[in-house]
C-alpha cells in the first residue's frame, strides 16, 4: 500500500495536502480506493458549500459498494476536480493524483487533528 | 472459512478473497470490470466449487424430484437435459433456485447454491424421509468423490475449451444450450450465469487445479465473484438471498416460469401459489441520470411503490441498472423515481435482460 509522507490523513480514509495558500487539497487513500475496487461513480459538493469536520462531502461509489467521503475539517469547498466526476476511475489509477476537492479551512488550528502517514498507516495494518 | 480446491490458484493469482456464505472466494483478480469485458468479449472463468452438486438416485428419485421443486421434472426425458427451478417451503416461499440434471434412468443431478447447502440438504432430507420413498441423497462437494465446478463463459468460451479438452470436442460441441454431456471424468453443460455462450465442467476436484491452469495457459481470463454479478445482473439472472428467499414467492420474483402450475402433480408449495397469485412483478430498471442503483433502494411509481433487489453500473451498458419488485400496473416502458441518499432520480422500467450474447437489448 502506497502512503505518501508528505500528506496528511483522516481515519475516514481521506488525504489531505495542505497548500501554501492554506487551502486543502482532499482525496481517497490507495487504501480506500483498493477497498473499494473499480469506482465507476463519484458526486462532489457545489464549491461555496460549508460543512462541518466529519461532515459526508461526497458520494464515490464502485460497482460493489458507495462509500461517503467526509470533510477532514470545518470549512468550505473552494473547487472540486471534474476529471474524477467525468471518469471515476481516474481515482483507482492514482489515488494520490485524483484529488476530489479542495477546501478552505475555517481555522488553521484544525489542521492540528489530521493524522501523520505513519500514524495512518498503523491504523490500517491494525485494521 | 471453507476454501475450494482452487484455493491456492487464486491466491498464486493474487486474487482479493471475500468471505461468500463462510467461503473463501475470489472478489477479482484485480480489475472486476475488465473481468466482465472478457466474459463478454472473449473468455472468461470462475471457480464455481463452493456451489453444491448433490447426486439423486433410486427408483424413486423422479417421484421425489416431482413434489420436491416447483418445475415439472418430467420434462427431462433425454440424458444430459437440465431444467432450472425453485425448490419451495409449504407457505411458497423460494428455500433456494437450482439447476437439475438428467444423468440416465434414476438418476439426476441437483446444483444448489454455496450459501444455502446445508439447509438444502435438510430439507430434503426431510421430505425423503416423510414421503418414504427410495431415493438416495449424496452430496458431492467434500469427501474422496469431491467435485470441482469450473464456468467458462464468453463468446470464445467453448472454442477455448476444446483448444484444452480436444477429446471433449466430440461430446460437447452439439449440445444445445441447457444441455449436458459426459467425456470421461468430466461433465460439461452448456449452462452459465453470464448471459454469454459457454460451458460449466463439473470434474473430479484432484482434476481441477490442471484444467484451470490450462485454460488459464489459452488465455480464459479468471473472473470472480465481482464479475458474477454484474454479468448475471446484465442477463437479467436471479441472485438467491437477494431477488427472492424463503418469504419471497417465486410469482412475485419473476420465477412464474420455472413453476409448473398446469401439471396436476402436487408439490411443495403449490396450495399456497395457487391460494396466493402474483402481487408484484419484476422487472428492469435503468437509470436515466448519474448514480448507482443498489438493493433496497425504494422505487415509486404513479401505480404505487416498489423495491430494488439487485442493482450495480453495468460495465457493458456504462449505466446503473437493476431488477426491482414492482406494482403489478406498472408497465415497460413507464417512467419510475428511485430514492437514491436524499434524491429522486428518473428510471425507465424494462424487461429484466439488459444484455445478452454481447449485445444490449434495452
Amino acid at each position: 500500500m502506497n502512503t505518501p509522507s508528505d500528506l496528511k490523513y483522516t481515519r475516514n480514509h481521506e488525504w489531505v495536502r495542505v497548500e501554501a495558500d492554506g487551502t486543502i487539497t482532499v482525496g481517497i487513500t490507495d487504501h480506500a480506493q483498493e477497498l473499494l475496487g473499480d469506482l465507476v461513480f463519484v458526486e462532489l459538493p457545489d464549491v461555496g458549500g460549508e460543512f462541518s469536520a466529519d461532515q459526508e462531502v461526497a458520494v464515490v461509489e464502485s460497482v460493489k459498494a458507495a462509500s461517503d467521503v467526509y470533510a477532514p475539517v470545518t470549512g468550505s469547498i473552494v473547487d472540486i476536480n471534474p476529471t474524477a466526476v467525468e471518469t471515476p476511475e481516474v481515482v483507482n489509477q492514482d489515488a494520490y493524483a485524483a484529488w476530489l476537492f479542495k477546501m478552505q479551512p475555517a481555522a488553521a488550528g484544525d489542521l492540528d487533528t489530521l493524522l501523520d502517514a505513519a500514524t495512518y498507516q498503523q491504523l490500517v495494518d491494525a485494521a | 472459512m471453507q476454501k475450494t480446491v482452487l484455493n491456492e490458484d487464486h491466491l498464486r493469482s493474487g486474487a482479493r478473497m471475500v468471505d461468500f456464505g463462510g467461503w473463501e472466494m475470489p472478489l477479482h483478480y484485480g480489475s472486476q470490470i475488465e473481468e466482465h469485458h472478457a466474459v463478454r468479449r472473449d473468455a472468461g472463468m470462475f471457480d464455481v466449487s463452493h456451489m453444491c452438486a448433490v447426486d439423486i438416485g433410486g427408483a424413486d428419485s423422479a417421484a421425489f424430484l416431482r413434489r420436491l421443486i416447483a418445475n415439472n421434472i418430467d420434462k427431462l426425458q433425454v440424458a444430459g437435459k437440465a431444467l432450472y427451478s425453485a425448490m419451495l417451503n409449504e407457505a411458497g416461499g423460494v428455500i433456494d433456485d437450482l439447476i437439475v440434471y438428467y444423468l440416465d434412468e434414476n438418476r439426476y443431478r441437483v446444483v444448489i447454491n454455496a450459501a444455502t447447502a446445508a439447509k438444502d440438504l435438510r430439507w430434503m432430507a426431510a421430505r425423503l424421509a416423510d414421503w418414504q420413498l427410495a431415493a438416495t441423497i449424496t452430496p458431492r462437494r467434500e469427501g474422496a468423490d469431491a467435485l470441482a465446478m469450473i464456468a467458462v463463459q464468453g463468446p470464445n468460451a467453448r472454442q477455448k475449451v476444446w483448444q484444452v479438452l480436444p477429446d471433449s470436442r466430440s461430446a460437447c460441441e452439439s449440445l444445445k444450450p441447457f444441455f449436458a454431456a459426459r467425456s470421461g471424468d468430466f461433465f460439461i453443460a452448456r449452462t452459465g450465469y453470464t448471459g454469454e455462450d459457454g460451458y460449466e465442467i463439473t470434474l473430479p476436484a484432484g482434476q481441477a487445479s490442471e484444467l484451470w491452469t490450462r485454460l488459464a495457459a489459452a488465455g480464459v481470463q479468471p473472473c470472480g465473484l465481482g464479475a458474477r454479478d454484474t454479468l448475471r445482473l446484465e442477463a437479467g439472472m436471479n441472485l438467491y438471498g437477494q431477488d427472492m428467499d424463503e418469504n419471497v414467492s417465486p410469482l412475485d420474483a419473476g420465477l412464474a416460469w420455472t413453476v409448473d402450475l398446469v401439471n396436476p402433480r402436487d408439490f411443495v408449495g403449490k396450495a399456497a401459489l395457487v391460494a396466493r397469485p402474483q402481487q408484484q412483478q419484476f422487472l428492469g430498471l435503468v437509470l436515466a441520470e448519474r448514480g448507482v442503483l443498489r438493493a433496497h433502494q425504494k422505487v415509486i411509481a404513479r401505480q404505487g411503490a416498489g423495491e430494488v433487489t439487485s442493482g450495480s453500473f453495468s460495465p457493458t451498458m456504462q449505466k446503473a441498472i437493476a431488477l426491482a419488485r414492482l406494482p403489478l400496473a406498472v408497465a415497460v416502458g413507464d417512467s419510475v423515481e428511485v430514492a437514491i441518499r436524499d434524491k429522486l432520480l428518473a428510471a425507465r422500467v424494462v424487461k429484466p435482460c439488459f444484455v445478452r450474447n454481447g449485445n444490449i437489448l434495452v
